[in-house]
């Protein structure tokens, strides 16, 4: 029963896992949402949990809370707002399809377990499988990057990496307190540069979808 | 107060002044005293006395060369962009609010890159390089027409993919550290890792590695991640696109540099060198043919710049006192030399209107003066004597030669495809009838001069002092 805790651990990190995976093929932006509202909040339960299995380790519950009140809470809400106001709550515009997508996944889960694997045997168990579900997690944000052409829906999916990389950093035992503030500092950055764009955009182009950018690429003259 | 502390200081405040100074020409003055405070700052670390390396700063040979350089390239930019500014308010192409927005940008983002150069902590440089980007992009999108918008959403999409793979890289040298050092802030202090490196689990050390390659990578402009450096160069205002190719990619580089250190002193790991090479020989062959087929001159000069980081990663990757000594001077003749041609190109455009490459000709006839500045400035980076381009790239090949000579080869081949897609463009600047309506230029070229003469400076004659300076921050590098 000694390695209950860390099952849990690895139980919570597979969930996340599992919540991006469901992200990948879901094609309305309104139901993108709220999966991603799931995906933060696994994520703040995993990072509480690994709080609490690393002991005294108050900047972690910090960076659960901090997790829980921006990712699950504030940006899903304003992202929602954004969302109805456009009046885009139809379709996502895939770019490859469904089953494509979802077997890019596997390969990009199978891919990053059986690198961190081979490559960790000698590190801490409970890191180095967090760390191997962390990159896909990490690499599945980046393939839902690249398979959207909605603004919206990038957005997202960076914050799903985000969500990976803040995985890997709790994993980390002790990673110092500086780091994991400015890490969430710039992350509130980023998605202020984020919304500012948005807005722009919306000012410009009365749409989020970047085909429209792409007309207007230069040097193409 | 130390020097180290004013180098930071000094951009900080001057943000957050002039993020409140309504007026445009106190302000355009504002940014340019404080970039030139900054880079007094930066000369004084040079006789002062060093700090010993603690948990948050480090200065070294090696970084006092990067910081030089940019504190100096910050404050030439600061006093060109008064000039431009003046003229793009007078266009109307700029308002006063997003003016004051601009200066308190240059500030943050000079921030950012002097902290990212003197910071001895892992994270915190991460987190210096990320305030850089995020405040460049803002600025590439200043102008908010739809190029702009379209340069600055790939920038702010790739940059961002990038930055988040050299934050999982920067994780995982920490989880090789951290069962050496202990769990905290000594597991993320460089000059702490570099000592026991040795005995870091290699597999997770190669596996950073790569991430921070490709992260960091991304924003030196290596190819293949480089697609978002010449939109960002062309579609924002010039006097970014000069700190973008003379400054940033430096300090994504420097933080390469920094934990290729790591690896090399580890002889369990992957060798970093032949991984470095072979990126910085594929963006200059890459770089070197897409120059013959640009329209737009800034996205010919951002291509340039491509093909010059890639001979600088090149450099770094073969090693070795002698390459390392010509990466270093490759990087600081670049810099001097891009950010000049940015200068005259910044004119060149406003006088025409336009920064089509079929509407710039003539310049011999209509603009004298700049076409003198831009004739010297692509002539110095097409690698012609006398200046000091050639001296480095001289000594690259050279060095290559001795050691490696099928990649010599490649090399120059990439040097010479490069040299004949600028020249042919520059006559094509240069000759043939100016169109009529060509408006004359009221703007300061001294800080393109002053780049230039210290470029043929050094082509002519390295001061001895600066040879000693530069070889020790090579013998640094390993």
């Amino acid at each position: 029963m000694a390695t209950l805790p860390i099952d849990i651990a690895h139980l919570m990190a597979g969930g996340l896992v599992l919540m991006s995976f469901l992200m990948i093929y879901q094609d309305r932006l309104s139901a993108l949402l709220d999966v991603f509202t799931a995906h933060a909040v696994v994520l703040a339960a995993s990072v509480a949990w690994q709080a609490h299995l690393q002991g005294d380790t108050f900047h972690l519950y910090l960076t659960a809370l901090i997790a829980l009140a921006f990712k699950a809470v504030v940006i899903p809400m304003a992202l929602a707002r954004i969302v109805r106001r456009l009046g885009i709550h139809r379709e996502v515009e895939t770019v490859v399809g469904t089953v494509p997508t979802m077997l890019a996944g596997i390969g990009l889960a199978a891919l990053s377990i059986v690198l961190m694997m081979r490559l960790t045997a000698g590190a801490d168990p409970l890191a180095r499988e967090d760390l191997a579900f962390a990159l896909t997690v990490v690499l599945l944000g980046l393939l839902m990057m690249v398979t959207r052409r909605n603004a919206v829906s990038q957005v997202v999916g960076f914050m799903s990496l985000e969500n990976g990389l803040i995985l890997a950093a709790a994993g980390a035992r002790g990673m110092p307190l500086v780091v994991e503030i400015a890490v969430a500092f710039s992350i509130l950055i980023a998605f202020i540069v984020i919304g500012v764009f948005l807005f722009r955009i919306r000012e410009r182009f009365d749409t989020v979808d970047l085909a429209a950018l792409d007309e207007v690429r230069g040097d193409r003259a | 107060m130390t020097p180290v502390a004013l180098i930071l200081l000094i951009p900080a405040i001057a943000a957050l002044l002039l993020a409140a100074i309504p007026g445009t020409r106190l302000a355009a003055r504002v940014n340019v005293l404080a970039a030139g405070a900054t880079f007094l700052a930066a000369l004084a670390l040079l006789t002062e006395p060093r700090p010993a390396p603690g948990a948050l700063f480090l200065v070294d040979d090696l970084n006092i060369v990067f910081i030089v350089l940019n504190t100096l390239v910050g404050f030439t930019a600061a006093s060109f962009s008064a000039s431009y500014i003046g003229h793009e308010v007078a266009a109307g192409r700029l308002t006063p609010v997003t003016l004051r927005f601009y200066h308190a940008m240059y500030q943050v983002m000079m921030f950012g890159m002097n902290a990212a150069l003197l910071t001895d902590n892992i994270g915190l440089m991460w987190v210096s390089v990320e305030l850089a980007t995020l405040s460049t992009v803002l600025m590439v999108g200043l102008y908010r027409t739809p190029e702009a918008l379209e340069a600055a959403w790939k920038y702010f999409i790739l940059g961002s993919v990038g930055i988040a793979l050299a934050l999982f890289g920067t994780i995982l040298v920490y989880m090789a550290a951290q069962p050496v050092l202990g769990e905290g802030t000594p597991a993320m202090v460089w000059s702490n890792l570099l000592p026991h490196a040795a005995a870091f689990d290699p597999g997770l050390l190669n596996l950073a590695f790569v991430f921070l390659l490709l992260g960091y990578g991304t924003k030196v402009g290596l190819a293949p991640l480089h697609a978002w450096l010449p939109d960002a160069h062309a579609e924002g205002p010039t006097p970014i696109s000069a700190v973008l190719s003379g400054l940033l990619l430096n300090v994504a580089l420097y933080a390469v540099l920094r934990f290729k250190m790591l690896m090399a002193a580890n002889p369990a790991t992957l060798p970093p060198g032949p991984l470095m090479a072979a990126m910085g020989l594929a963006s200059l062959l890459f770089a070197g043919l897409m120059l013959y087929r640009r329209r737009d001159i800034k996205r010919l000069f951002a291509y340039s710049s491509i093909e010059h980081m890639g001979i600088i990663t090149f450099a770094f990757g073969m090693g070795g006192g002698l390459a390392n000594f010509a990466g270093l001077l490759h990087m600081a003749m670049h810099s001097l030399t891009k950010s000049a041609i940015f200068f005259s190109v910044g004119h060149v455009a406003q006088a025409r209107g336009s920064q089509r490459i079929a509407d710039i000709r003539g310049l011999s006839v209509s603009h004298p003066r700049l076409a003198v500045a831009l004739a010297l400035g692509v002539l110095a980076i097409a690698g012609l004597p006398p200046f000091g381009v050639f001296l480095s790239e001289f000594l690259l090949v050279t060095s290559t030669f001795a050691r490696a000579p099928a990649l010599a080869l490649v090399l120059a081949a990439g040097l010479l495809l490069a040299f004949g897609a600028l020249i042919l463009r520059l006559t094509g600047f240069l000759f043939g009838d100016p169109p009529p309506e060509a408006a004359p230029v009221r703007a300061s070229t001294l800080p393109i001069w002053l780049h230039m003469g210290l470029v043929l400076a050094a082509g002519i004659h390295l001061p001895s002092e600066l040879v000693a300076w530069f070889q020790a921050a090579a013998r640094l590098l390993g």
